[in-house]
């Protein structure tokens, strides 16, 4: 016993600490790309401030998205209201920051549809295989090519504008090429020669589905989650926009831009800031998901 | 090839098919009636009337079947808000509009997208590079609905070189098309760089340049035709988003486009008009879709065996 010890102790000199996981050997690629690291910081601080910023708001300065500042109508940006005001004398950093609230939830809670719809659905695809694949996918294949745009228009028009319907209506449509990448993936690993060495070893089923294929299927799954949030956020805008999204009295930085845009000839500020914020945030969601997928070595992302 | 086209034909028919169904039923499930919206309420036997004259007393079954009679033989019913108005008619006049502005917008997005992103490849991790690629992020996250009021504010407003909404002189295309096109061409800019790259590491192409072929003839009869699948493969997406993309232009910029109508359509519970719109997109979609796969497949032979 002791013997055999001895032969796998590494030699002196050499520390033989743990080995380097798939994930920690992610994180030092991730950590390389200042890019990515960056945009991750300035999301986390954009989340925070959306998501206490306006709290701060009310309690400090007993102020909401709704608070009129009536001396200061269509004001621009001063020491008192850094974005200035709109039209009805609203402070607009509080109101773009509660519209960030509802835009960010929104992205959040319908990613997570996607993701629960797209993985359930393609994993079982590429479990079970066989006819029973082919026919799911080719049911996929078939709603790629519907224009769901419309749909969604005319869901949210027809049948009243609530914001559990936009989350769904948002979520049915996003969830197709998850469903494609997971049932890949899945597909893949099962016939690949470590599943079946983890077989010959006799490793139950279940020991094999969490300890080798959950974490093979995990880095596209966290890729593509974070790249179908900006896109999820970019259809709720475009929703909004439209008069068919967020309703008031909530806000959503698609419903500001859309005010802003009605009134740029005069108040440039409240399509500027609004605009702005949202950009920034579209841009570091794509380079956090570009850098995820550089990292956890993805092949792509899309088909 | 001839199977592969054959299946694919069925998948669009099959498309269209379940799009004119969900529609004609989802409509219909919808609060409210294409007669009952209005300021004043009608009299019951002129309702009824309206109703027979639209065949709308008739069980929902016969209904649908009749419409489906009606669109096999081309005939898009008449509208039931735009009294005496075919739908047909309708759709021709305000297409038009869309379709002069997703086929600028594409070539704008080809123009200036193609050459950036070949240049880009080929003068590889150069100055040159970074900054088509720097550009190329510009377009990927201002969305239209943000790129389009900067847009006119400046040109429209700053510098009065365009009406800001509208459809009234012939230059109102441009801010438009302008706008669509910008961030059509970042997508295109950077698919060509990737395509372009992909194939410029391929030992043809070395064997090619160990030859002595000139650099330029290298990049355009060497390379061009594989390098540039992936711009083909998204053409049909492109021309989907564009499409839908024109509600939100048509929105900013107050044009006179097929959009408007699919929206007020739904709004004013005008079944007929919003599934006449809603086909007629789909087929639009459907049909170039098919046309892209079925090009991709003759350019690249492993698709067809897929």
């Amino acid at each position: 016993m002791s013997a055999a010890t001895a032969v796998i102790t590494a030699p002196s000199g050499v520390s033989l600490s743990k080995g380097r996981s798939l994930w920690q050997d992610a994180w030092a690629r991730f950590r390389k790309n200042r890019l990515a690291v960056g945009c991750t910081v300035l999301l986390a601080f954009i989340g925070l401030l959306c998501a206490f910023g306006p709290t701060v708001a009310f309690y400090k300065f007993g102020m909401t998205g709704e608070t009129q500042d009536l001396v200061l109508k269509a004001s621009p940006p001063s020491a008192q209201h850094w974005f200035g005001t709109d039209s009805l004398g609203r402070d607009l950093l509080v109101r773009t920051l509660e519209g960030g609230r509802v835009s960010l939830k929104v992205a959040l809670i319908a990613t997570l549809v996607a993701l629960l719809i797209g993985v359930s659905y393609g994993a079982t695809a590429g479990y079970v295989g066989g006819r029973a694949d082919s026919w799911m996918m080719r049911v996929v294949d078939i709603l790629y090519a519907m224009p769901f745009m419309l749909f969604v228009i005319l869901l949210t028009v027809a049948f009243g504008k609530n914001m559990t319907l936009l989350y769904l209506a948002i979520g049915a449509v996003e969830w197709l090429t998850m469903a494609r990448i997971v049932r890949a993936q899945v597909l893949t690993l099962a016939r690949q020669e470590f599943v079946e060495a983890a077989r010959s070893l006799g490793l139950p089923g279940r020991m094999i589905i969490f300890r080798h294929i959950v974490p093979n299927v995990l880095g596209p799954v966290i890729v593509y989650t974070t790249l179908t949030i900006p896109a999820v956020m970019l259809l709720e805008a475009a929703l909004s926009f439209l008069g068919l999204g967020v309703q008031p009295p909530d806000s959503s930085w698609g419903t500001l831009i859309d005010d802003g845009a009605n009134n740029m000839e005069t108040y440039w500020w409240m399509l500027a800031f609004p605009a702005g914020i949202f950009s920034l945030t579209l841009f570091c969601l794509n380079f956090a998901g570009d850098g995820l997928r550089d990292a956890l070595d993805v092949k792509s992302g899309k088909d | 090839m001839l199977r592969f086209t054959l299946s694919r034909l069925v998948q669009a028919i099959v498309v269209v098919f379940v799009v004119f169904t969900l529609t004609f039923f989802m409509i219909r499930l919808a609060p409210g009636s294409p007669f009952a919206t209005g300021e004043k309420q009608m009299p019951e036997e002129v309702m009824e009337m309206m109703k027979r004259s639209y065949g709308m007393n008739k069980p929902v079954y016969q209904q649908y079947f009749g419409a489906i009679g009606n669109y096999l033989q081309g005939d898009f019913m008449p509208s039931m808000k735009y009294e005496g108005r075919a739908n047909a008619k309708i759709i021709l006049d305000a297409f038009p509009v869309s379709l002069t502005i997703g086929i600028s917008a594409l070539l704008i997005a080809l123009g200036i997208g193609l050459p950036a992103g070949i240049i880009a490849a080929v003068k590889r991790n150069t100055f040159l590079d970074y900054s088509a690629m720097s550009l190329a992020l510009i377009g990927i996250c201002l969305p239209t609905f943000v790129m389009g009021p900067f847009l006119a504010l400046y040109f429209g407003i700053k510098l009065e070189w365009f009406n800001v909404a509208g459809w009234f002189s012939p230059t109102d295309w441009v801010l438009p098309s302008v706008t669509m096109g910008l961030i059509y061409a970042a997508y295109i800019a950077r698919l060509t760089r990737g395509g372009m790259l992909e194939i410029l590491n391929q030992d043809f192409i070395r064997t090619a340049r160990a030859k002595g072929v000139p650099g330029w003839k290298i990049v355009v009869f060497h390379a061009l035709k594989g390098g540039l699948l992936p711009v083909v493969a998204f053409l049909g997406p492109a021309l989907a988003g564009i499409t839908t993309g024109s509600f939100i232009i048509e929105k900013i910029f107050n044009l006179p486009g097929l959009g408007q109508h699919v929206i007020n359509a739904v709004f004013n519970r005008d079944y007929t008009l919003t599934l006449a719109t809603v086909v007629f997109y789909t087929s639009l979609l459907v049909a170039v879709n098919f046309l892209t796969d079925v090009l991709i497949a003759w350019l690249n032979p492993k698709v067809r065996l897929a």
